[in-house]
């Protein structure tokens, strides 16, 4: 895939070099109004001072980051301790996303290689048939789910009525039904990066591991999966990220119980703490994880695609 | 054919009336979620052609930081809970309304007129009131209900069936309450019992729910639930067989209130909007919609019979004192702030 960009990219070059800069002016504009700006602010705020119930007093202070690694004790006059309580809160979130990102791997990747496999002309209809859930706005789909999941709901009715339980089976407000939640929310990251992927995939590559004798194991193993790999890591970053800021799935589905990273964020800010700083720097902490889970995702690519080359 | 000219010219009629409104003005009104009903809107507008523009938020919190986020300037009015009207107040977000500004001020009844979040009611008027408890499934559990041993320290039939509202000044407030012990208390002692009873108490609670608090009882999610009074009542009209509490040990009682925001942008609107709402009939209409309480005197003769002998406004006798969620200062509120991340982490 990148090896395909870059080969067309260096044509390109050559058209419009002069214009090079002009070109690529709206994308430094958006980066920089969207992305830039909004990542400097927070970082600044999370050095500031906190307003009492919200806001910043504009004073330096590394209060922020102190209340998220150490721990003084619930009056905060104790020696300080390392502080548990936030590293437990980003744990959970780290496993709940990537529970959900596995479960949308399970059932993404064989629905995109059905999808690849098609042929051409009804290919665009499955796609099509994919996305169409998700028109629906993802409060609605999340709080649909919470009717499916309930102890009442059809779900535990359907599988009561055929005999298989006797009891419904509690699965809202626990931690699967956020996972559940997280996957079904971002599902079509998965699908269409990796349709993509084998879609471009050449099959006679396939035939030809067989010709040699490997299983179909070996095959998927050895030829497709590091031939779709792009797609995968892709789709993976792609309801990885969003799993884990998530507030609306842990709301809805695990009853609040249990705080994840965008819940304890967005308390800092619509909470009763109205601890800015704080959420700036929790916010910070948590972009920081995902910029450096991006970069060894990064560099390993880089690396194999040197050893390939 | 003829109905497509038919609906054209109502099209037509909603454009003009539109823009006549458009002349007269507009009002934006901050409010709640489901809070105010359309009709009363229109009626609103159909007597002063100021068009009502609506945003609404879901917590006094959340509305406090879109307010300190640059709101101040766009809204006109908002409507916050009695603690809150005192911390805008102070934090010098609030218009005061001057004598005489106010046509009905006269209205706002006597037990409303001078409340301790806004004395003299310099920058607020009341919009409704009520109480906040617990309601239990009467299906699960049909013992003495009247108790904050429901929710702290629940029997077997409810345990793990357990709503309560996600929003720490609620469940503060409630947890202070059944021990016994003031709000906002700075006795480190206290403060390290009631963070400890908390956390005992949450192995019983299955989910902190607010915005859902009604439907988790009708469904059946949760036996029992920390709930306003009229959400209550609407659970019941839904079919739930949820019972109201009011516990010897006291409940929240709060009101929700207009206030005039500092530097609003259209603020003879607000206050012609204001005035509307305390003018009985319109009051009335309100108070029958939401099914909590006015603040406006010659209110209940308008009042549904239903409304009047509502199980959630009339409490039995021996139940306890409602008291008003005390705003605590700083160094409380952080400890607060420590014990509800304990609970949650």
């Amino acid at each position: 895939m990148a090896g395909g960009a870059a080969s067309g990219g260096s044509a390109a070059t050559d058209t419009y070099k002069e214009a090079r800069n002009w070109l690529l002016l709206p994308s430094w504009v958006y980066l920089g109004a969207f992305v830039l700006v909004p990542v400097i602010m927070m970082l600044i705020y999370s050095f500031l001072t906190k307003e009492f119930r919200g806001g910043v007093v504009w004073e330096f202070s590394t209060a922020a980051y102190d209340q998220f690694f150490f721990d003084r004790g619930l009056f905060g006059d104790e020696p300080a301790r390392i502080e548990w309580t936030y590293i437990t809160i980003f744990w959970r979130s780290i496993w709940q996303a990537g529970a959900a990102t596995l479960l949308a791997l399970a059932i993404g990747f064989p629905t995109a290689y059905f999808i690849a496999t098609r042929p051409e002309q009804a290919r665009p209809m499955w796609v099509f048939l994919i996305t169409i859930p998700y028109w629906v706005n993802l409060l609605i789909r999340t709080v649909s789910m919470k009717f499916m999941l309930r102890d009442s709901g059809p779900l535990n009715d359907f599988l009561i009525g055929t005999g298989l339980i006797n009891d419904p089976i509690s699965i809202i407000n626990t931690n699967f039904a956020v996972q559940l939640g997280l996957f079904y929310s971002y599902l079509p990251f998965m699908v269409l990066p990796i349709y993509a992927s084998v879609e471009r995939y050449n099959f006679s590559l396939s035939e030809a591991a067989a010709d040699l004798y490997a299983s179909k194991w070996v095959t998927l193993r050895r030829v497709l999966l590091p031939a779709v790999k792009p797609g995968v890591i892709a789709g993976c970053i792609l309801v990885f990220v969003p799993s884990m800021g998530s507030f609306l799935a842990p709301d809805l589905l695990g009853g609040a119980k249990n705080f994840m990273i965008g819940s304890l964020i967005e308390e800092q800010f619509k909470g009763n703490a109205g601890n800015w700083p704080f959420g700036a720097a929790a916010s910070m902490v948590l972009l920081s994880m995902v910029l450096i889970v991006l970069m060894i995702f990064a560099r390993q690519q880089a690396k194999a695609e040197k050893e390939a080359s | 054919m003829k109905n497509l000219l038919k609906s054209g010219v109502a099209a037509m009629a909603l454009v003009t009336m539109a823009s006549a409104a458009a002349a007269d003005g507009k009002v934006v009104v901050y409010h709640w979620f489901e809070y105010i009903p359309q009709e009363l809107v229109d009626k609103f507008t159909a007597d002063t052609g100021i068009e009502v523009v609506m945003d609404t938020y879901d917590s006094n919190e959340a509305m406090l930081a879109s307010l300190k986020a640059g709101g101040v300037g766009t809204y006109d009015v908002a409507v916050p809970g009695d603690y809150m009207v005192k911390i805008m107040a102070s934090a010098g977000m609030l218009d005061t309304i001057a004598d005489g500004e106010l046509t009905n001020k006269g209205n706002i009844s006597p037990t409303w007129a001078d409340p301790s979040f806004d004395p003299g009611r310099q920058h607020s008027i009341p919009y409704q009131w009520g109480s906040t408890s617990f309601a239990v499934n009467r299906d699960v559990f049909a013992g003495d209900i009247n108790t904050t041993d429901i929710l702290f320290n629940p029997p077997a039939e409810l345990q793990g069936k357990i709503n309560v509202l996600d929003s720490q000044g609620e469940v503060m407030a409630m947890a202070a309450l059944h021990m016994g012990i003031p709000q906002c208390t700075t006795d480190r002692d206290q403060l390290k019992a009631l963070n400890a009873m908390l956390l005992s108490a949450k192995e019983n609670w299955v989910s902190f729910n607010s915005d859902t608090a009604k439907e988790v009882l009708v469904s059946g999610d949760a036996a029992a639930g920390m709930i306003y009074d009229g959400f209550s009542a609407k659970a019941r009209a839904e079919g739930a067989n949820v019972e109201y509490a009011f516990p010897t040990q006291g409940y929240i009682a709060w009101m929700d209130n207009v206030v005039l925001l500092k530097d609003a942008p259209n603020r003879e609107n607000a206050l012609k909007f204001m005035d509307f709402l305390l003018v009985p009939e319109n009051a009335a209409q309100l108070t029958n919609w939401t099914q909590y309480a006015s603040g406006v005197e010659g209110v209940a003769p308008l009042l549904d019979e239903a409304l009047r002998t509502l199980p959630e406004a009339n409490p039995q006798d021996g139940a306890g004192q409602a008291v008003f969620i005390e705003a605590c200062d700083e160094e409380v509120q952080a400890v607060y702030d420590t014990i509800w991340t304990n609970l949650k982490k």
